[in-house]
């Protein structure tokens, strides 16, 4: 609960899309690209050598155009002959190097999509597996949202900077650098002059792009805050209907409205100059190599013809069209580096650690009495615990016996929530937790199961220190029912099956039986084939419950957390379930949070929780019989009687 | 899977987008017009290149190259003035759009009665707001700047191509429809693999998403590695459908590079031909060939935009269903302002709600209530206690009978007039962010803050916010998060105590109240507010059981209607609840209750 807090609280909302501010853009791209280059390093070599290929197969063209004038037409209209033939030779040349240019070209746009798609594949695992072994704390601490943006935004930005971007990125500089180089063989001083007019154009998109950044995100803001406001509203519509608020609701709206289509507004015009500012400048840039190289060629300044201008004038054409794009790629890269930092963030989180080394063994019980490892499914659990002093393996059965010996824990280590808490249960107890919200009940119970490691004390698992038990084997050990009810999407059988894999039908269905879910599970559509999607949302809150119940029961674990377990059903149905429940809870030490007294009163032991710490413990009876905070809030229940 | 819109048709959709437009119209016809004067100047300059080669530097002269660079920057500089003007109109068009579609749904959200609200869920709606509002706004962008401006592009290239080769620019018409033939196919072929891709993908991020909330489900199960194989199952499925789709797309490419470097070497060999015979110009071959690439660039540009604007389609439709949303519950015309008094009457109601199939949720519940009594409602959940309150503040219409507050039927009030003296503190109740007393003052915008402070006294809210920092003015996070249940349930009835209503309704809205202070909030009712009607919903039969009279619920009917020790008496369901709340382990059981 506690966590839950700080995760809302913390959760700032992302903007999507916003100009992002990367701290280490070379490293992180460093990063990007040796996770690719990890896997598809021959692949990537082959997609270069082919791009490669591609450009200079279009170069060769432009270059051909100009000999096409100069070598062949220009020569055959001074010698009026009309002798074709070494024309058609180049032609097929060059008809040749063009085949091989698109062969090139699909070659590499094909392995590229093998290089992005597998490339996401492998980091969509990677960060789901990730994912998977975070602790608890890392999903307290960070929105859900923001999470989910990482695996749709972050990634699809990721997906196109991979398999768009940066091939055509490439391409554009390949381009560029080849024909630079053509430029300057034909002519430098001609080269400088459209250098210089290459770095205006570079220059004028990037205050274009600052500018637009600085719209971006303006827009960026006013779109967070106008979402943030229609969630607020969509979230609370019914209020807004009962208490007549339309008005008010639609007139606030309409502010936002009004500076997101603002921002929006500059935000796309600036961006929309840039596309005319770049073509307008190459065309002025066209302008001035032929002024200034007319003047050079005419005035025999240099060693430039008149037919070296013309293939000059081609190129500087073709430079246009690479530059713009470089421009415009190179701020998908800076966009999709921004994921990249968001992605990776999240892969070097620390995982949850777990040291443990015992490990919960199927046993059987020889003549002896001693407890024998065994393959076979057996209805004897043991903790099988290999002492590294020796080098030997003892066997301790496992009975659900718990120790919490003085433990203090916080969710950060400046703020104690649970103070010096000492509790014992027996195998096969039930202890029953109360106290007001925020008391820290549902805290200890997570603390049973290493959801959270504890600041200073001990617990004691059947005599062994948690610590020391793997938290797989721990978790298995430990049914959990929780407070907020999570379902699967998946039939009904699915999810029960959830709490055994290997449960065979009549187990699941004998599950639902014993928590009285059956019936209603029966009156479904299509019975335990019944689809649930979006966590059961057709379901009410109560069959949401037993379901999880059910879940819990299926696992039949030698001990139980049921955390407010029936809290969302009604009390008729409560005392249906409860027949369950004690059917399940028979045997197993069960720990119980309940906000309504008559579910906890049969416990062994009655713990009462305030800020943190035990105040009363002790059965029903006695804790009656103390007059204490028990008594209120028992007594409180009846007051009005 | 079928969805609730697919029923629109694209022309409906559009349409009613594009009546959206409104005070943009100017703009959106502004932005082609500019567009297209681009591509004029754009066209022309290929022209203007080749005089430059050709009476220019081939010729040698001097004079020629200033001339017609002079021109060419002149008609750059239209061209740029057009594009940016473009641009900006562009923008703001669908800034615009946006903008209206936005305030368009809202507004009309804010007429929807429960029973639209209920269709949609709140995601739903909200990305209807938000995402497929971006996506249209930018396929209209495409729409004015790209569709008008490659189309006039290859016409006008097409046109300048024609004037200074007819027979060379045949070439060109040829290539084009050849290519547009194939692309239309690969595109369609390739949307069709996109589309499947995309749903695929979306559960993809719903698995995701449940991973996400449900983790300490996972991890109390160990359930990592079962989760880890689901999800790398469902990655490799959608791995190979991208690459299937993608792949397809791929095809364009040689077949695009392959149209352009044949027509390029046909021109060029043709070309060489009439230059020798002196049927052409160098210049104008450059020409020919510059106006090549730009024809099946822009042909690039409109498979691309065709592909954009239509994978907007599926938002269209969604905007367009909520526009067209009808609101159910209609005031008649000359509605009744005021409400006399708290009396309500239920007679012979049933109700069902839209769509449902099946037995009616309410079904002949006939009772009337005096004003000022307290009446408790109390069943198991499912019994439609919350349906039946519902249709006192005409929140949803009876299907058949009536119900009367103040001796005249609901659906003859205004119904702001109705709702605002029937206060119903709702189960899933919400707070806004913004201070404490401006939430409160959702109730009555006028409230003084001594009247708010004596309706958070009465709801027992006081003691709390007094504790808070900044008091009544401690901010409130959105949907009150930084408050606790039982905190933000008081906030709520104070809020609707101020409304000043002569019902007021309670639905199960003290549940994460402790009793003692429940007990205390209903003391203050009837102390403070003895001639408001309370109708309180609850849980807990110590709730409701000093009521004047209490509704037992069940399966859609009234079980029972009696006060407290009567139906203790003669109620088998209130029995069963007093016993299962009171009597717990049998320690003080009556031995066999029945």
């Amino acid at each position: 609960m506690a966590g839950e807090k700080v995760k809302e609280i913390g959760g700032m909302r992302r903007g999507r899309g916003q100009r992002p501010k990367v701290k280490n853009p070379g490293k992180l791209f460093a990063r990007v690209m040796g996770y690719v280059l990890s896997r598809y390093t021959l692949q990537m070599i082959v997609v270069i050598v082919c791009i490669f290929i591609g450009v200079l197969a279009n170069v060769q063209g432009t270059l051909f155009m100009q000999q096409l004038i100069d070598s062949y037409i220009l020569p055959m209209l001074q010698n009026k002959s009309s002798d074709f033939g070494p024309l058609a030779a180049a032609m097929t040349k060059v008809a040749g190097f063009y085949a091989v240019g698109v062969i090139a070209s699909f070659t590499y746009q094909k392995i590229m999509i093998y290089v992005g798609q597998g490339t996401l594949l492998r980091l969509r695992n990677d960060l789901f597996v990730h994912m998977e072994s975070l602790p608890i704390k890392y999903f307290d601490t960070h929105a859900h949202g923001d999470i989910m943006s990482i695996y749709t935004n972050d990634i699809d930005t990721l997906r196109q900077m991979i398999s768009q971007a940066m091939p055509q990125f490439l391409n554009s500089v390949i381009m560029v650098v080849s024909v630079i180089a053509s430029m300057i063989i034909l002519d430098v001083p001609l080269t400088i002059v459209t250098l210089l007019m290459v770095g205006v154009m570079l220059f004028t998109s990037g205050q274009l792009g600052k500018r637009s950044g600085k719209f971006f995100h303006d827009q960026q803001a006013s779109l967070g805050s106008l979402n943030g406001y229609i969630e607020e509203m969509m979230n609370g519509q019914k209020v807004v209907k009962v208490f007549c608020h339309e008005d008010a609701a639609i007139e606030e709206f309409d502010k936002r409205n009004e500076a997101l289509y603002r921002s929006a507004y500059n935000a796309n015009t600036f961006a929309n100059f840039m596309g005319p500012v770049n073509a307008q400048l190459g065309n002025l840039s066209y302008v001035i190599c032929a002024i200034v190289g007319g003047i050079l060629a005419l005035n025999n300044i240099g060693t430039l013809t008149l037919g070296k201008l013309a293939s000059f004038l081609t190129f500087n054409k073709s430079l246009n069209m690479p530059i713009s794009q470089v421009s415009m790629q190179f701020n998908s890269v800076i966009m999709a580096l921004a994921g990249a930092e968001r992605i990776f963030s999240l892969l070097d989180e620390t995982p949850e650690t777990d040291d443990g080394y015992v490990k919960l063994v199927n046993a059987e019980i020889d003549k002896d009495g001693n407890i024998i490892e065994t393959e076979k499914k057996t209805d004897i659990w043991a903790w099988k615990h290999y002492h590294k002093a020796d080098n030997t393996i003892t066997y301790t059965k496992q009975q659900g016996r718990v120790d919490f010996l003085g433990v203090d824990f916080g969710y950060d280590e400046k703020k104690i929530v649970l103070h010096d808490i000492k509790m014992f249960a027996e195998p096969g107890q039930k202890i029953a937790f109360v106290g007001s919200t925020g008391a820290g009940k549902t805290t200890i119970t997570n603390l049973i199961n290493r959801f959270y490691d504890i600041q200073d004390g001990k617990i004691r698992y059947d005599d062994i220190n948690i610590n020391k038990i793997c938290k797989g084997d721990l978790r298995r050990s430990l049914g959990m029912v929780l407070q907020d009810v999570h379902l699967f999407t998946g039939t009904i059988k699915d999810n029960i099956r959830y709490g055994r894999l290997d449960a065979t039908d009549e187990e699941v269905i004998a599950a639902a039986k014993l928590v009285n879910a059956d019936g209603f599970i029966r009156r479904l559509p299509n019975g335990y084939d019944t689809m649930i999607t979006g966590d059961g949302a057709s379901l009410s809150q109560g069959q949401r419950q037993l379901l999880s119940i059910a879940r819990a029961a299926v696992a039949d674990p030698p001990a139980l957390i049921l955390d407010e377990a029936t809290s969302s059903i009604d009390t008729r149905t409560e005392k249906i379930v409860q027949n369950g429940m004690d059917q399940l809870m028979k045997g197993r030490t069960t720990f119980v949070i309940a906000h309504r007294l008559s579910t906890i009163r049969n416990s062994d032991c009655i713990m009462v929780l305030e800020q943190g710490r035990i105040i009363e413990r002790g059965s029903h009876d006695d804790l009656i019989a103390q007059k204490g905070r028990y008594y209120q809030l028992y007594t409180g229940n009846k007051i009005a009687q | 899977m079928e969805k609730s819109y697919d029923k629109i048709s694209l022309k409906a959709a559009a349409l009613r987008i594009l009546g959206e437009v409104k005070e943009f119209k100017k703009d959106s016809i502004l932005t082609p017009v500019f567009m297209i004067l681009e591509v004029v100047c754009e066209m022309i300059i290929p022209f203007l290149m080749s005089v430059i080669i050709d009476k220019g530097v081939t010729a040698g002269d001097l004079n020629a190259i200033y001339r017609t660079g002079f021109l060419m920057i002149i008609t750059a500089l239209c061209g740029l003035t057009a594009g940016m003007l473009g641009g900006k109109y562009g923008a703001s068009a669908s800034a615009g759009l946006a903008k209206n579609l936005r305030a368009s749904m809202f507004r009309r959200i804010q007429l929807y009665s429960f029973e639209n609200i209920d269709k949609y869920s709140t995601a739903g709606l909200v990305t209807r707001l938000t995402t497929d509002v971006t996506n249209v706004q930018n396929a209209y962008m495409m729409l004015l700047r790209m569709f008008m401006r490659a189309p006039s592009s290859i016409i006008v290239a097409m046109f300048m191509a024609f004037m200074i080769s007819p027979r060379l620019a045949s070439i060109y018409l040829f290539a084009v429809i050849v290519l547009a033939v194939f692309m239309g196919f690969i595109m369609s072929r390739a949307t069709k693999y996109f589309t499947a891709t995309f749903e695929k993908y979306d559960a993809l991020n719903e698995s995701v998403q449940e991973n996400v909330s449900a983790i300490r489900v996972v991890k109390a199960f160990v359930r990592e590695d079962y989760e880890n194989d689901k999800f790398k199952k469902a990655t490799e499925n959608i791995y190979r459908m991208f690459v299937k789709a993608e792949g397809t797309v791929v095809l364009n490419m040689p077949v695009m590079m392959a149209a352009v470097y044949t027509c390029i070497l046909l021109i060029s060999w043709l070309g060489a031909h009439m230059i020798v015979v002196d049927e052409l110009t160098t210049g104008q071959l450059m020409s020919l060939l510059a106006y090549c690439m730009n024809i099946l660039m822009s042909l690039m540009m409109v498979a691309m935009v065709v592909v954009m604007v239509g994978m907007s389609e599926a938002s269209a439709k969604r905007i367009t269903e909520v526009l067209d949303e009808e609101p159910v519950l209609r005031q008649k015309s000359d509605p009744i302002g005021t409400v006399a008094d708290g009396s309500i009457t239920f007679d012979h109601v049933e109700f069902s709600y839209a769509g449902q199939s099946g037995d009616p949720v309410l079904k002949d519940i006939d009772f009337s209530v005096k004003s000022g009594e307290t009446i408790g409602i109390i069943g198991g959940t499912g019994s439609s206690k919350s349906s039946l309150v519902n249709l006192i503040s005409r929140l949803y219409d009876v299907t058949k009978g009536s119900v009367s507050v103040g001796g005249i039927d609901v659906r003859d009030y205004d119904i702001h007039k109705l709702r605002d003296s029937v206060a119903v503190v709702l189960q899933k109740n919400e707070l806004f962010s913004g201070t404490i007393l401006e939430n409160l003052r959702w109730g009555n915008e006028n409230a003084t803050e001594e009247q708010c402070r004596r309706a958070c006294e009465i709801a027992c809210a006081d003691e709390f916010i007094e504790r808070m920092p900044d008091g009544y003015y401690t901010h409130i996070e959105q949907g009150g998060n930084n408050v606790s249940g039982g905190q933000k349930q008081r906030l709520c009835i104070a809020r609707a105590l101020l409304k000043k209503p002569k019902i007021l309704i309670l639905d199960d809205s003290t549940s994460a109240v402790d009793t003692a202070t429940d007990a205390k909030i209903r003391k203050g009712f009837s102390d403070e507010l003895p001639d408001m009607t309370k109708i309180i919903i609850a849980q807990r039969i110590s709730s409701v059981q000093s009521a004047d009279k209490i509704i037992v619920m069940d399966n859609g009917r009234i079980d029972g209607f009696d006060t407290h020790e009567n139906l203790l008496k003669n109620n088998v369901i209130y029995r069963d609840v007093f016993e299962s709340q009171n009597g717990g382990s049998g320690d003080f059981d009556e031995k066999g209750g029945e």
